[in-house]
């Protein structure tokens, strides 16, 4: 099925994974893509590990459940570890180096490794270490309109945190340029 | 000719099934009166419980609707709050209220509801033959208790009124009977007050009528009322346990 | 807002439940309908209704019983162990006539079970919620915009026929979030109410909402009069979809949340070369036998999925009657197949 890209963002409670999984749905929206949005829902959500499914597509969306994702964001050691080998060959992963210790052994997939909490810490964006990766993942992939990820963005900002978008768009930047 | 005693009008022109001596028809009638008295039978909306008293509704000229099994005042919550202008009511026994909707009871108890809630304690099941009720006395022989009940093994009756009355939802919480003339009047302006309440938005009103069950019981309907002043009333002393228009406490 | 907006599916059954006119809402927490309940609770008061969080299921859906038998839209919502104590209320309402909504949005079961999707409620919603004789409108919706859009069809045939409606949805559908468009503005038709009991205003003679007959014969004729509207249903109300079942060797039948990944299963197939194709219920009572019948010279073999041990199964050999085989494939527990195993059970065929 081309066009379709299957995502899915995994790490712990906290770390902004279901928001990046918003942005990205947000940004397609705009450009009237098809999507889906599914977050592992639970006890896992209270303080231990955490997963959202995004499916942008071309064409209606079957499972909006992500088992076997073109792209994995793994922001922590366990997700890494769960989800590696669901990834498809030829898929991407990115991997969040500052909290995540380990390497990717498989060759059949491109990895990237991007030290995106530390440098949120080092630039002022403390905790925006999610977008940093968004940033690091559109540069690679895509799967948008610039625009549209901006758009994106403001929409799963509210309005009284205004002052955050600008944090966040300084960390899609700095993950563009990773 | 002066008409010196007529049916109330919120009571329909049909003969109730209720056994000889049973005390449900005059507490039907006082129900009646008081919804005649205060001018809101258009508005009143009955639900009957499940039990003897199943067939209320078709004993109260008011729209009613029939509950299942101990969830009348759930019933009477969905009624209310579609309906505030309306005045609603439940009339049930202590199977019904006081076992399997002890639940709905003190939860619509504790929210204030808004309604009035008539409550027949007769210490047994009627309608099914004569099963222990949740307030039958401690040694009384039921069907299901037929050595007396042990509360060793069957555990205590409970006293509703008493335990509502610590709730702060609750607007009224009386028991009164009906074993004479004056412990009538008695129960109709307690009756009557728990309509009052509702109708000026006070919450949630009980009245509970310690009643008879000559049949289940097994005695004449005149050795029943003796029954009940004997064991039933010091069990359940009558009075005012809470009266948010008063002085609070029991007046026993 | 005729706009596409984002939503989980469980929001948008709130937000469709507004629009449809329902100011009554009783529910009881419970994963993984929360959102629902969540919402309705910020937006009711707003619109002057009544979100009322009950102490139990079992006084939520009796709360709806009161609201409903009242004469107004009145739902509740939960999930299968919930919908489980919803049952003695829901057999009263049917057993009274009372138009009323109940959303279940499944979990695994039995008991307990899981809180991951499931669809191991379907012979619940459609044959036994409850003692006695009695039928719900159900409908299985697949999106979040179909989540939106049954709302107030349901509240519509419930009130049409007199009888409660379910939407039988799953934590899938409930947690998901997708485009959804609300039309600027919906159209409120309201079935007649002559018969509610909310006070006679000294008007007409008093109405009882009632479903005790304590003479055999009056209760055997109340419901032989309700299961004529049944056939009425029956008649008018299937609801169904077929994707590419024309010429189709094997058609996959399937609900809800499975029929998605078997659509993807469909189309992974026809790249293969396998002609094949879905049909799906979407009303799930009355079952639409009507549609499926059509297709039953032309396929070659069926394939049920669902995400449950094989439960609407029996209702599609009811309808292919022993013509063409009838197979199945089934995750359960709490576990959404994937488009691969399905596109294999296919390919097994």
């Amino acid at each position: 099925m081309a066009n379709t890209m299957n995502v899915l963002l995994a790490g712990f409670g906290g770390q902004g994974i279901l928001f990046t999984g918003k942005v990205m749905v947000y940004a397609a929206l705009m450009e009237d893509k098809n999507l889906s949005w599914l977050p592992s829902y639970g006890p896992e959500m209270r303080g231990g590990t955490c997963n959202c499914s995004v499916v942008i597509s071309d064409e209606a969306v079957g499972s909006p459940l992500v088992t076997n994702p073109d792209v994995l964001i793994a922001m922590n050691r366990p997700s890494l570890e769960k989800f590696v080998g669901t990834v498809v060959p030829g898929g991407t992963i990115l991997v969040d180096s500052s909290t995540v210790d380990i390497k990717v052994e498989r060759t059949d997939v491109t990895v990237y490794y991007v030290p995106a909490t530390k440098l949120a810490d080092e630039n002022g964006l403390k905790g925006l270490a999610n977008i940093i990766l968004l940033g690091k993942l559109y540069k690679e992939k895509g799967f948008v309109k610039e625009e549209s990820l901006d758009a994106g963005l403001q929409k799963c900002i509210p309005p009284k945190k205004a002052a955050m978008l600008d944090f966040n768009r300084k960390a899609l930047k700095l993950g563009m340029e990773q | 000719m002066a008409v010196v005693f007529e049916k109330p009008h919120a009571l329909a022109d049909v003969p109730f099934h209720y056994c000889p001596g049973c005390t449900h028809g005059i507490v039907h009638r006082l129900v009646a009166e008081a919804i005649d008295e205060l001018g809101v039978e258009g508005n009143a909306v009955g639900i009957a419980s499940v039990g003897c008293s199943v067939f209320a509704y078709n004993y109260f000229n008011c729209d009613m609707i029939q509950s299942p099994h101990g969830r009348a005042q759930a019933v009477a919550t969905g009624v209310k709050r579609a309906h505030p202008e309306n005045v609603v009511f439940t009339y049930q026994g202590d199977g019904d209220l006081a076992a399997i909707g002890t639940c709905e009871t003190v939860h619509a108890a504790t929210r204030g509801e808004n309604i009035t809630v008539i409550f027949i304690n007769n210490a047994i099941y009627g309608m099914t033959g004569g099963q222990m009720a949740p307030t039958s006395l401690p040694g009384q022989i039921t069907q299901t208790t037929p050595y007396g009940r042990d509360v060793k093994t069957a555990g205590y009756p409970i006293r509703m009124c008493e335990m509502l009355s610590t709730l702060d939802g609750v607007a009224l919480a009386q028991r009164v009977t009906v074993d004479s003339v004056k412990h009538v009047n008695e129960a109709k302006k307690a009756i009557k007050k728990a309509f009052e309440n509702q109708i000026n938005g006070l919450g949630y009103s009980i009245v509970e009528v310690v009643s008879t069950c000559p049949t289940n019981w097994g005695l004449a309907p005149a050795d029943a009322i003796k029954w009940l002043q004997d064991n039933m009333l010091p069990y359940y002393p009558l009075g005012v346990y809470k009266d948010v228009t008063a002085q609070q406490g029991g007046e026993q | 807002m005729s706009e596409k907006v984002l939503m989980k599916g469980n929001e948008a059954l709130g937000e469709a439940a507004l629009r449809a006119g329902c100011r009554h809402f009783f529910g009881y927490p419970i994963t993984p309908q929360t959102e629902l309940s969540a919402y309705l609770s910020k937006k009711m008061p707003k619109v002057g209704g009544t979100f009322l969080q009950a102490e139990s299921e079992i006084a939520a859906i009796n709360m709806v019983l009161g609201a409903a038998g009242s004469g107004v839209r009145a739902m509740t919502s939960s999930s299968s162990p919930g919908i489980s104590l919803k049952s003695e209320g829901v057999s009263y309402i049917a057993g009274s006539d009372v138009p009323a909504l109940i959303i279940n949005v499944q979990r695994g079961g039995p008991g307990l079970g899981s809180i991951q999707p499931s669809q191991s409620d379907y012979w619940q919603a459609t044959k036994a919620l409850g003692h006695g004789d009695f039928q719900l409108f159900v409908l299985a919706p697949s999106t979040v915009q179909e989540m939106a859009d049954f709302v107030a069809l349901a509240f519509e045939t419930a009130e049409k026929y007199r009888m409660p409606a379910m939407i039988l949805s799953d934590g899938m559908l409930g947690q998901m979030m997708e485009p959804v468009v609300f039309p600027n503005e919906t159209e409120i038709h309201e079935g007649d109410k002559s018969w509610a009991a909310c006070g006679h205003k000294n008007a007409r003679k008093h109405n009882v909402v009632n479903s005790l007959y304590i003479e055999a014969k009056d209760l055997e004729k109340t419901v032989v009069e309700r299961y004529e509207r049944y056939e009425k249903v029956k008649a008018n109300e299937q609801r169904s979809e077929s994707y590419l079942t024309e010429d189709a060797d094997i058609v996959i039948v399937a609900f809800g949340a499975s029929s998605r990944v078997s659509r993807s299963a469909v189309n992974a197939a026809r790249a293969k070369g396998i002609k094949a194709g879905l049909f799906r219920p979407i009303t799930l009572w009355p079952y639409p036998e009507t549609e499926l019948e059509k297709i039953v010279p032309t396929a070659k073999k069926f394939l049920v999925v669902e995400m449950n041990m094989g439960q609407m199964i029996e209702d599609v050999k009811l309808v292919v009657g022993g013509r063409k085989p009838v197979e199945f494939f089934g995750r359960t527990g709490g576990i959404i197949p994937t488009p691969g195993e399905i596109l294999e059970a296919i390919e097994k065929m």
